[in-house]
């Protein structure tokens, strides 16, 4: 079996006796384009804080590219390729659009510790970041302000601070959170012009966007995976159906 | 990931980045007003003197507190440590000042990477409190090492040699206040020189988002923990010129006042900015010098008045005003 360029073996995490990611065997194919969906509170966001380094789990094991990176701080796994966009913009507000994916770039280069040379000559830093915001197409607000933008810009300046990071591996926190509706199909073209080679999975609460560019769907509830499969598959399973309609399950 | 082939033209926005670094014209402003002081005001230099050590002390602040986002009170340690080591090498023989200098920038500068360490875990009012600690502990324990430090009394007896052999240290207080002058200009390359760099840049990323920091991999409290023992060595350097050009070292170096009022003075002038060090310094040091003349016992009042004005009317300090004074000049 190849390599997947991410999975979980057995993660467990727990708050006390508050179970919130139980067993969880998740694998990520290189190249895919997964969703992770689930009711409110099934553990989406926790598992990608487990994935990412941000929580520590309880038992279980974490790989990137067949590498166990479970020990590995948030910062050396950004540095194997992982990277993530948050469900609420996290960005550097006072920075232009430009800079924020510049210091992401420095960090990707491993130049962003330099203490004497000026950050603008530093060689093609600046150029790539430029590069990624016309991909993006999002190029003509390069100087402006991130908190100067309308949050649904801001979403794709989270997508541009993770690409240039340049990651086998991208995890969507719910990228189309907070974004009018008239505006979600943007974020949905960007994210089907995302390089095929990277990874990506979607975290998502908004169905229609996830059939729309996933390929494969894993359903969590409870902190568990309850099924995983194609689009198809999960829009037919009677068990998801139940989980999304509202049926009240027994505690 | 690769660049773009052949852009017609340097887009405005990279072009912007690219020449932030570059001195401007303006920048010349302190040092001019700075020389022509000391030879206007040739009966003030032992004042002047005192605000330029304030105000390399509240630079070496502002790169922590402005751009890397640490809020702390107690930097007067890192000020006090310096001061007293070019005291105690003085007291003990070594009055060379230049390496006076270099040798208190090198204690502080360990002083502040391991406490940082340890600090920087925190932040927050967490943080704050430790800085605060760590102050109260140095400063306790300078005046328990009273056979050092002269404990309570302060310490006597500093002789300073000539600067480099040559230049005296004289009543007139010329040659503290070009020392202090050249001294602070050189640390002031340093300072500008960091802020401009990719690590002055990551530092002010930290300061907007910690948690997105993490996220595009960065080593966040190693960052942190640089810019503190830099700031530290500069502060400590701040400290030995006090020491060295006033020939003695008292404990008021280490206390809590001193590192509230750098605070105070760098926000008045603006935090943030590489300026606002050279503009609340002398605004406070001087409105409280002219205050404690006209009224002897009420002048605290007035500085009082003057930080509730600025609290409420110019969050961003006096600098944050100009400029919004000049944006809506730009505008009209």
């Amino acid at each position: 079996m190849s390599e997947g360029a991410l999975e979980t073996r057995g993660l467990c995490k727990s708050f006390g006796a508050l179970t919130v990611a139980s067993e969880i065997d998740f694998r990520l194919e290189p190249g895919a384009r997964h969703a992770l969906i689930g009711p409110n509170g099934a553990g989406k966001t926790t598992f990608v804080n487990l994935v990412t380094g941000a929580l520590s789990p309880s038992r279980g094991r974490v790989l990137l590219g067949g590498e166990d990176v479970t020990a590995l701080p948030q910062a050396r796994r950004v540095k194997r390729g992982l990277a993530r966009t948050f469900q609420i913009n996290t960005l550097f507000r006072g920075l232009s659009v430009l800079e924020n994916v510049a210091l992401a770039i420095g960090e990707r280069r491993g130049v962003a510790g330099q203490l004497f040379r000026p950050a603008g000559r530093r060689s093609g830093v600046v150029e790539e970041a430029y590069a990624a915001l016309e991909r993006l197409g999002i190029a003509e607000d390069a100087d402006r302000l991130v908190r100067e933008l309308p949050y649904g810009r801001q979403r794709l300046v989270e997508i541009a601070v993770a690409i240039g990071l340049d990651p086998k591996v991208l995890l969507l926190d719910e990228p189309a959170a907070g974004v009018p509706g008239a505006e979600s199909s943007i974020i949905v073209e960007t994210i089907q012009s995302l390089p095929a080679e990277i990874a990506v999975l979607i975290i998502e609460h908004d169905m229609d966007l996830v059939f729309r560019i996933a390929r494969r769907i894993t359903v969590l509830v409870q902190g568990s995976i309850l099924v995983e499969g194609t689009p198809e598959e999960i829009a037919a399973d009677p068990r998801v159906r139940e989980v999304y309609l509202g049926e009240p399950e027994p505690a | 990931m690769t660049t773009l082939a052949e852009a017609p033209a340097t887009p405005s926005a990279i072009a912007a980045l690219s020449r932030r670094h570059r001195l401007r014209l303006s920048e010349a402003l302190p040092w001019v007003i700075a020389l022509a002081c000391f030879f206007a005001f040739p009966e003030y230099l032992a004042l002047g003197t005192q605000i330029l050590i304030s105000i390399l002390f509240a630079l070496s602040l502002d790169l922590i507190l402005g751009y890397g986002g640490i809020v702390t009170l107690g930097q007067a340690a890192f000020f006090g440590v310096g001061a007293y080591t070019a005291g105690i090498l003085a007291v003990h023989g070594w009055t060379e000042p230049l390496s006076g200098l270099v040798a208190a920038g090198a204690v502080a500068a360990a002083l502040g990477a391991v406490t940082g360490l340890i600090l920087l875990r925190t932040e927050g009012l967490t943080l704050l409190m430790l800085t605060l600690v760590v102050a109260e502990m140095i400063r306790e324990g300078a005046n328990k090492a009273g056979q050092w430090t002269g404990g309570a009394d302060g310490l006597q007896g500093v002789s300073i040699a000539p600067i480099l052999g040559l230049f005296r240290f004289d009543i007139y207080r010329r040659t503290s206040y070009l020392y202090a002058l050249v001294v602070l200009f050189l640390a002031w390359l340093v300072v500008r020189a960091i802020v401009h760099s990719p690590f002055g840049r990551s530092l002010t990323g930290i300061r907007e988002s910690v948690t997105r920091m993490h996220a595009i991999g960065s080593p966040v409290l190693r960052r942190l923990v640089t810019a503190y023992a830099i700031a530290a060595a500069l502060s400590g350097v701040a400290g030995a010129l006090l020491a060295q050009t006033e020939q003695f070292v008292s404990l008021e170096v280490l206390s809590f006042g001193r590192s509230g009022v750098v605070v105070i003075m760098l926000i008045l002038g603006g935090a943030g900015r590489l300026y606002g060090a050279f503009v609340g310094v002398p605004l406070y040091m001087l409105a409280q010098d002219q205050l404690a003349e006209q009224f002897p016992i009420y002048w605290s009042t007035g500085i009082g008045l003057l930080l509730i004005a600025v609290a409420l009317g110019a969050r961003g300090g006096v600098l944050d005003l100009w400029d919004g004074a000049l944006a809506r000049m730009r505008r009209r």
